[in-house]
């Protein structure tokens, strides 16, 4: 029998994952929800889980590690629990897409390195602003040198969950290291900002770049380019004002507005780390459909 | 006995805004020598937007956080030196080095309503020694209620002192005196209060505070600091003494310190201006100022509107940023600059 869809788990059923369980219900045509995975059973995330239909387990991920027909696993816990997860469900076989600040494997932004990051068993999605800063960077590393890149993400303060406000100090070095490590850029600053504004902000993100020299247009069509490719799987994500040299830096900034499948639509930086999830998962998914009907 | 008012000198940290943080670390040290002598509780240091400012955000320091803690711990020795962090900005790895040459005050500021990103580093400033304070900023007004409850979620995080901070200048003195009441009132450790002089209201406002029961005031020789400035030292400590209240400052040595080391520094002196006034009156970070006006002319609008524009959309405690946001938005509408042909000039 062909097979045509790839089975996925969501551990953690908390807004993020819930948010995933949602995009792959709706939206994905490769993607199959196999089972959602919770530890206290009458969590609001494992509920809705339920009456949708879905397989639910209460016991982290004991029963999920006992599961043969589940080919891809989305980490939407804490970075302590994803320390202890990774290495069980590696044993297991599975392909874990890590959605906590862990980065116990390599780091991805899937405009960037997808292909090179669907081989390895557990890839990290970095952070919300690295997710929406990095494409930038990385367009303009691709045409000319950079030495230095910082970002400032401002995101508002409802969309700002419990992990990430006793986190701050490790969103700000992961992103600094996922600027150099996947931006391609010589140095990286990351600082992250919380804007209380009601109605809630759409997330914006300032990029700001030294470089030696530049071609003016290479610069803007690179990055023109960048903003279409990561439309393809974030909608949201939009130019808010393009390259801009003053003399010292260029400036870039970027908004995500969220899609809105289970998250309001303020909460692009949650949407952009979901998305990006998705489309990791869905390319990986590819794979082991092609591999499995031919045998592979 | 005279009631003790602890007076901590920013001078070398907010006084940093007007100088464009380009103060180098053997300079700092020279005048943290002198500040020394004049009797301050504490001298805070540094980059204006704290430990680890130094960026195309905030504008780079003319040293590194390292550099200025080498050169001002090795100076000062009657009084505790102090830095501040903004969690977000700044990280674990800087407050290490700070306590590793014997800063022992660590202030963990953050917008007011999003005090429990403090929480990891003033547990970790705590564990580290240091005494962990809490400041609180907010660049227009958040109500009596609501100041109180994010003063009571510091001090349960482990502050030691609990600081409001009128990062617009925006208070009026009874709005100051309410809201340091109540927090005096419900807290179980001391409060303080920060304020920018933005409507000249700086004094007063210190003034009031004290008499709702605040301990601590934050102040700057000559009112060097970002906007307008800050409480002048020398005249509060001037102010204190006539109200019977006891800062330890020597007086005569806070206005020579001022007029002969501090003045010297100033490319002009501290003043208020059309756009400072929008700051206090529009309810926006005096840190903001200086890249506002820059921000303005590079896309010819007018700095005060883009400082009404950031009140507008409510800005956060370092969000430098939103400037040129505004200012790009603002020329939009005027249509100032038209897309594909001036993006990069």
């Amino acid at each position: 029998m062909n097979k045509a869809k790839a089975r996925v788990a969501i551990v953690g059923p908390g807004n993020i994952g819930t948010d995933l369980m949602y995009k792959v219900l709706k939206k994905s045509k490769i993607l199959e929800m196999a089972l959602m995975c919770g530890i206290y059973e009458d969590s609001p995330g494992l509920k809705r889980a339920k009456e949708l239909g879905i397989d639910i387990s209460s016991n982290g991920i004991d029963d999920l590690l006992g599961r043969s027909d589940i080919d891809i696993v989305f980490d939407a816990t804490t970075a302590n629990a994803h320390f202890k997860h990774a290495p069980l469900l590696e044993d297991a076989g599975f392909f874990s897409i890590d959605l906590t600040p862990a980065a116990v494997g390599p780091y991805c932004v899937p405009v960037v390195n997808l292909t090179e990051n669907i081989d390895v068993p557990n890839v990290n999605l970095i952070t919300c602003g690295g997710q929406a800063t990095i494409p930038i960077i990385k367009a303009i590393s691709r045409v000319t040198e950079v030495d230095y890149a910082e970002i400032v993400a401002v995101i508002s303060s409802k969309s700002a969950g419990l992990g990430t406000r006793q986190s701050i100090d490790e969103f700000t070095e992961t992103t600094a290291l996922g600027i150099v490590e996947v931006g391609n850029a010589k140095k990286g600053k990351a600082i992250i900002l919380l804007n209380p504004a009601d109605p809630p902000m759409t997330m914006s993100n300032t990029i700001y770049l030294r470089v030696k020299e530049f071609n003016e247009t290479e610069i803007l069509n690179s990055v023109d380019r960048m903003v279409k490719d990561v439309q393809a799987y974030v909608p949201g994500y939009r130019l808010k004002m393009p390259p801009t040299y003053d003399g010292e830096r260029i400036i870039v900034i970027v908004e995500v507005e969220g899609s809105g499948d289970y998250l309001p639509k303020y909460s692009g930086n949650l949407d952009i780390e979901t998305s990006a999830a998705i489309a990791i998962a869905e390319k990986k998914a590819a794979h082991i459909i092609v591999e499995d009907n031919t045998g592979v | 006995m005279r009631r003790k008012i602890n007076i901590l000198d920013v001078s070398l940290r907010d006084g940093m805004h007007p100088l464009k943080h380009q103060l180098p670390a053997n300079e700092m040290a020279k005048v943290a020598a002198q500040i020394d002598k004049i009797g301050v509780n504490v001298i805070e240091f540094g980059h204006g937007n704290g430990l680890a400012g130094s960026s195309f955000q905030y504008g780079f320091g003319a040293s590194t956080d390292e550099e200025y803690i080498k050169a001002v711990t090795a100076v000062v020795h009657n009084t505790k030196l102090g830095v501040i962090i903004l969690p977000g900005i700044g990280t674990r790895h800087e407050l290490a080095v700070a306590r590793e040459h014997g800063v022992s005050v660590a202030r963990l500021c953050t917008q007011i309503t999003e005090c429990d990103i403090a929480e990891q580093h003033i547990r970790m400033a705590n564990n580290m020694g240091f005494e962990a304070w809490a400041v609180l900023p907010c660049a227009s007004a958040l109500s009596v209620e609501e100041t109180v409850k994010y003063a009571q979620m510091s001090e349960s995080y482990g502050a030691k002192v609990v600081y409001l901070l009128d990062g617009g200048g925006y208070l009026l003195p009874e709005m100051v005196y309410e809201r340091i009441q109540a927090m005096s009132r419900t807290l179980g450790v001391e409060t303080g209060f920060h304020g920018h002089n933005n409507l000249q209201l700086a004094v007063a406002n210190s003034k009031a505070a004290i008499e709702a029961g605040a301990s601590h005031i934050d102040c700057c020789l000559r009112g060097m600091g970002a906007g307008a400035g800050n409480c002048p030292t020398e005249i509060f400590a001037a102010v204190c003494d006539r109200m019977g209240l006891d800062t330890g400052v020597d007086l005569y040595s806070a206005m020579d310190v001022a007029e002969q080391v501090i003045r010297p520094l100033l490319p002009k002196p501290i003043e208020f201006d059309k756009d400072s006034l929008m700051l206090g009156y529009a309810g926006v970070y005096s840190s903001f100022l200086l890249f506002a006006k820059r921000a303005a002319e590079r896309y010819g609008v007018d700095a005060r509107d883009v400082i009404k524009e950031m009140g507008k959309r409510v800005c956060t405690e370092g969000q430098e940023n939103l400037c040129i946001e505004c200012a790009y938005d603002l020329a939009m509408q005027k249509k100032k600059v038209h897309p594909g042909n001036e993006y990069m000039s």
